[in-house]
């Protein structure tokens, strides 16, 4: 086996378990962010350059940050809830793992074994990816599309404000007036919005 | 003699490597070429401060450094020195190991797009199939140590630069990449030294074949250095390290040698995105003239890449920072559709190139800059009208 691929997949892993076990979320958060950027390392080391770049691309550049900022914006406090080692969850947890053990085992016990063929893997350019794209692929590509924008749609009409009562709101909080609404602040208001 | 003045660094290398045995050779030829891209922008990064502030006290009607050294010129010594011995101090909140490894996560990926870019003929340290697409994927992790900087010092000054970095770089990253796309869709690749090629050569014989003198080159390129501008963090986008309303940032609890490593990340981010622009925009290292061409391809390189420098040092002597709502609202009203606009233009002025009727060529450019200008005009007023209401305070006054 390969050095550097040892290295990256202790590293990958490492980070992986440390993701899981840490206790501080932004901890966890960064290690992640490592084994994205190993699972990216991989990739390239297996001469997948395209998607190891897009790998860290994605989700070193776009998913850690997205991360990152929900952990920022909606933690207070860190948890210091102690965690019992036997409750429902873990019982649970542990029959999912057994179920999906067993069935993933009967299902390569019944499997012939072929011998390994040598096959050349393929050099494939960006430039070939960006062509199957746009000809073989081009139905997944625009349903693809279609359904992001949908997202951001949505994300912008949760993110939109409420038109009228909102506003006067905002800008009392602009004034540094308290939030509640007496006749008096709503006249202000008015006024500072004309 | 022109010819080996210009492989001359490619023959150095060549020569020095030849000393080893066959088995080392091509991990010596990596790490030279990596020692010489530290170096070089190293060397790089003292002459530009030092420019930088001769640059700045000129604007400003002022001297800058004189005292250290002939004119001055021995400053960024100095300052080197000064930071070296500085004590190094760690807040005692703070997260000890996060604050010690943002630098560190922060000069790895501007040093890894450093070794992108092409120098000169035959002169990229790492010539990959899709070299721009790796330069943004290291580029995005910048965005990571910025957090971690300003997460791990447990201030809030800190956390509230960090926030501010983070929004500015995803923002305004959409347009910087969006602006590449039409460099891409006309030289057909995503590698650097083809992109370069695709440049080569000369219109009527004397005119460059650089991207920056076609409509979409120019929208391109001026949309690519507004949008660098902000990713680099400088004036008139510093709102991260407002040093009049957050002190300075993710960079407040940062002090001696982490501080000048982050400064010189900084630097370092900005030569290679400036250097991404002279290869994309300016032709890359090719002469403007074809008389020209006996100076060595590196020196144009070098050359371009001064020239964008001393544009940014200009800029930022000149212009005040942004508000907040003015920076988002200008990358996502502005920025945002004019880079999408200009890949539209694009594809026009690739599809009109078969047009063969008299005037044809000055049609085109006039339908190209027609479609970019009409969007700016109406665009440029829709951000004017936008402003907030004049704001009341009640108890203020």
């Amino acid at each position: 086996m390969d050095l550097a691929f040892i290295i990256i997949a202790v590293l990958t892993l490492a980070s992986a378990v440390a993701a899981m076990s840490l206790r501080n979320l932004v901890h966890c958060a960064l290690c992640m962010v490592m084994t994205f950027a190993g699972i990216a390392l991989t990739f390239l080391q297996l001469n997948a350059e395209f998607v190891g770049l897009a790998q860290l691309l994605v989700y070193v550049g776009a998913v850690a940050i997205l991360i990152v900022f929900a952990i920022l914006l909606t933690r207070s406090e860190d948890a210091k809830k102690e965690v019992r080692f036997v409750s429902s969850s873990t019982v649970v947890g542990f029959g999912v793992v057994a179920l999906v053990a067993v069935s993933l085992l009967a299902a390569i016990q019944h499997t012939q074994i072929l011998p390994p063929q040598s096959v050349v893997a393929p050099h494939v350019s960006v430039k070939r990816i960006g062509e199957q794209l746009m000809t073989n692929y081009v139905l997944p590509l625009e349903v693809i599309g279609l359904l992001l924008t949908a997202a951001m749609i949505g994300a912008v009409v949760i993110a939109m404000r409420e038109p009228d009562p909102a506003d006067s709101v905002d800008v009392q909080q602009r004034n540094g007036s308290p939030l509640k609404l007496d006749p008096d602040s709503k006249k202000t208001a008015v006024v500072a919005n004309e | 003699m022109t010819g080996q003045l210009d492989q001359l660094f490619v023959s150095l290398k060549q020569w020095l490597v030849s000393f080893l045995p066959q088995a080392a050779q091509p991990m010596a030829g990596i790490l030279l070429s990596i020692s010489a891209i530290i170096g070089a922008f190293a060397t790089m990064f003292a002459i530009t401060t030092i420019m930088e502030r001769k640059i700045l006290g000129r604007i400003q009607n002022r001297l800058g450094p004189n005292r250290v050294g002939p004119f001055g010129l021995l400053q960024p010594a100095a300052d080197g020195i000064k930071m070296l011995t500085k004590e190094d101090i760690v807040p005692f909140a703070a997260d000890k190991l996060v604050h010690f490894l943002a630098p560190v996560v922060l000069i790895i990926p501007v040093a890894l797009a450093l070794a992108m870019i092409p120098y000169g003929r035959n002169m990229t340290a790492v010539d990959l199939d899709a070299g721009i697409l790796f330069f943004f994927a290291v580029g995005s992790a910048t965005e990571l140590s910025v957090f971690m900087a300003g997460w791990s010092s447990q201030n809030k000054y800190s956390l509230v630069g960090a926030m501010r970095a983070i929004a500015q770089m995803i923002s305004y990253e959409m347009p910087l990449v969006l602006s590449t796309v039409s460099v891409l869709m006309m030289a057909g690749t995503l590698s650097l030294p083809l992109i370069v090629q695709a440049q080569s050569g000369y219109i009527y014989e004397i005119l460059p074949r650089w991207n920056v003198f076609t409509p979409w080159g120019l929208a391109g390129f001026v949309l690519f250095m507004i949008a660098a501008t902000a990713e680099s963090n400088r004036a008139p986008f510093d709102l991260p390290e407002a040093e009049s309303e957050i002190i300075a940032g993710y960079l407040t609890e940062y002090s001696g040698f982490k501080y000048a490593l982050f400064f010189m990340a900084e630097y370092w981010g900005l030569f290679a995105v400036s250097g991404l622009a002279v290869t994309l925009f300016l032709g890359g290292w090719n002469a403007p003239f074809p008389f020209l061409q006996w100076v060595p391809s590196w020196a144009w390189f070098f050359a371009k890449l001064g020239t964008i420098i001393f544009g940014f040092i200009w800029v930022r002597g000149t212009l005040p920072r942004l508000r907040l709502d003015q920076l988002m609202n200008f990358a996502w009203k502005f920025l945002l559709p004019m880079s999408l606009i200009n890949i539209v233009v694009t594809a026009m002025w690739h599809f009109s190139r078969v047009f063969q009727f008299v005037g044809a060529r000055e049609m085109r450019w006039v339908l190209c800059a027609l479609v970019l200008a009409i969007p700016y005009f109406f665009l440029g007023r829709a951000l004017g009208e936008g402003r907030p209401a004049k704001r009341n305070y009640k108890f203020a006054e």
